[in-house]
């Protein structure tokens, strides 16, 4: 699966899609795949202030749940519906399942996160060990 | 999100290698390095519904008694009542702790007159085996571990007997459920073919030599075998899943050694009658005191939210009053259900309570257990 070279990524496996001053926030094929048979997406209200490095909702696989880590400052300005009644597209395509959308407070936050290549390098480590 | 990885001095299978190769997500369960999922938990936990799905369960433990006090030494060390076992017939059963707690569910097999086989859970081995070896002291009897001189591949599923009868000449029709015999299975003679499952499912369990050629060859052909049915490898994750829609009691979760008999609900397979046994003295103690205080029960969340191990049970006016030992979505019941101890008096079935799911409170309510009973058969 690749890594879309325009996304920027976390160590707590999210990527992030920067549109001007909104970014669209999900979590990677990598993320995914660890987690197996997603059931259940628990995202924030419109509205909520989400915080770089903080929890801002949850995913659930059959198995476990696992908090999702905001890549960034900002405001919910979107939460995807369709995940809802359908977690399992983030199976299906992680990529393009966005979970959130983010008014940025600080673009220069994004500077911070990993580029494809770095974020590559670092499940490479993370799976080798 | 966080990932783990698993620590590298677990134990491994003879199939090991073959988890690997297929290209399973592997997880410690009790020490030991074993398949999760292979294609996906949903997939399978549906194959072992619909058609039928192929376990390593090698991890269990075989431990034999045999010698003139054997069925002593089990009436001694075991809840229920194995003097009633003909030949070739199995019990589900459990080893008790003198406070009437649990050391372990067990499978008791009566292979002939003072022979048993007692197949025990994969994180207790030790723990059991030198328990029945200290409690089987004072009688006649052998105690013998064999735990790693098995392979045991558990073909579950309503196909299961159609796919293991193109590898057997045992009609397997003969075989009834909690019932065994011996035949060649893959050419391989005298492999113990027994009707028992951890699936709610019809299914079988076979216990083959445990070197890794023949456990591949045999792995292989039943997958080959069940092809044409859609079988599918199937790690733990859908055996969880599969045995808590059918409400079985899994070590540490609903039994374990600070839970007795009458709380998990198992009083249908503990014999008081049959005179004392390692436990009972307790148990009885516990009847004469006005039974068990708490109680195992079934829940299925009413609104959107999964209940996890772990996570407390409240009443209507925000009063905790137990906790989930095991919860999860159930792939085929599509709901999202959970085993729990509560207080006995919250016994009305329907009665509204609430899980607290991280930080809300989530409806849910009282269910009859199992969650799932297989259908009937139609012949």
């Amino acid at each position: 699966m690749a890594y879309p070279a325009n996304y920027r990524y976390t160590r707590e496996h999210e990527w992030i899609e920067i549109d001007g001053k909104t970014g669209k926030i999900g979590i990677t094929d990598y993320a995914q795949n660890s987690l197996g048979d997603i059931v259940f997406v628990e995202s924030p209200k419109v509205g909520a202030a989400v915080k770089k490095g903080e929890v801002f909702g949850s995913v659930e696989s059959v198995k476990a749940v696992s908090d999702l880590y905001s890549p960034i400052t900002g405001t919910v300005t979107e939460v995807n519906e369709e995940l809802v009644s359908a977690p399992e597209k983030i199976n299906t395509d992680a990529h393009a399942s966005w979970i959130m959308k983010v008014e940025l407070s600080d673009p220069a936050e994004v500077e911070t996160l990993l580029s494809a290549a770095d974020y590559e390098k670092f499940i490479a480590e993370e799976t080798g060990k | 999100m966080s990932t783990s990885t698993v620590t590298p001095e677990l134990r491994k299978t003879p199939l090991y290698a073959v988890h690997r190769q297929m290209g399973a997500k592997m997880v410690d369960f009790g020490g030991w390095d074993m398949p999760v999922e292979y294609s996906g938990l949903i997939s399978e936990h549906m194959a072992v519904r619909t058609g039928v799905g192929l376990f390593d369960v090698s991890h269990m433990g075989d431990i034999q008694l045999r010698g003139p006090e054997s069925l002593n030494a089990i009436q001694h060390l075991c809840m229920n009542d194995a003097a009633k076992l003909e030949g070739g017939q199995a019990q589900y059963s459990a080893m008790l702790y003198p406070q009437g707690t649990f050391v372990d569910d067990v499978i008791v097999h009566k292979l002939s007159d003072n022979d048993y086989l007692i197949v025990i859970n994969a994180g207790t081995r030790e723990k059991d085996y030198s328990w029945v070896k200290t409690n089987a002291q004072k009688f006649h009897c052998h105690v013998s571990d064999y735990s790693d001189y098995y392979t045991q591949l558990a073909i579950q599923g309503p196909k299961a007997a159609e796919t293991l009868q193109k590898l057997t000449k045992v009609d397997l029709s003969t075989i009834k459920f909690y019932h065994f015999k011996w035949g060649t299975v893959c050419g391989l003679p005298n492999t113990l073919i027994a009707r028992t499952g951890y699936t709610g499912e019809d299914g079988f369990e076979i216990y083959i030599p445990s070197d890794e050629a023949t456990s591949k060859r045999v792995w292989e052909e039943v997958l080959e075998a069940g092809k044409e049915f859609g079988i599918l490898p199937c790690g733990l994750g859908a055996r969880n899943t599969l045995r808590l829609e059918s409400a079985l009691s899994l070590y540490g979760h609903e039994i374990s050694e600070t839970i007795n008999v009458f709380e998990a609900g198992l009083d249908r397979f503990c014999k008081l009658e049959k005179g004392p046994f390692i436990g009972s003295e307790a148990l009885q103690s516990v009847i004469a005191e006005g039974g068990p205080t708490r109680k195992l029960v079934g829940l299925e969340m009413v609104d959107r939210g999964i209940a996890r191990d772990g996570y407390g049970v409240f009443n209507e006016s925000g009063v905790q009053i137990g906790s989930v030992v095991s919860g999860s979505p159930a792939p085929f019941l599509k709901k999202n259900i959970a085993l729990a101890f509560i207080p006995k008096d919250y016994s009305a079935l329907d009665r509204q309570l609430f899980v607290q799911v991280r930080n809300s409170m989530v409806k849910a309510k009282m269910v009859p257990i199992p969650f799932y009973r297989r259908p009937k058969k139609q012949s």
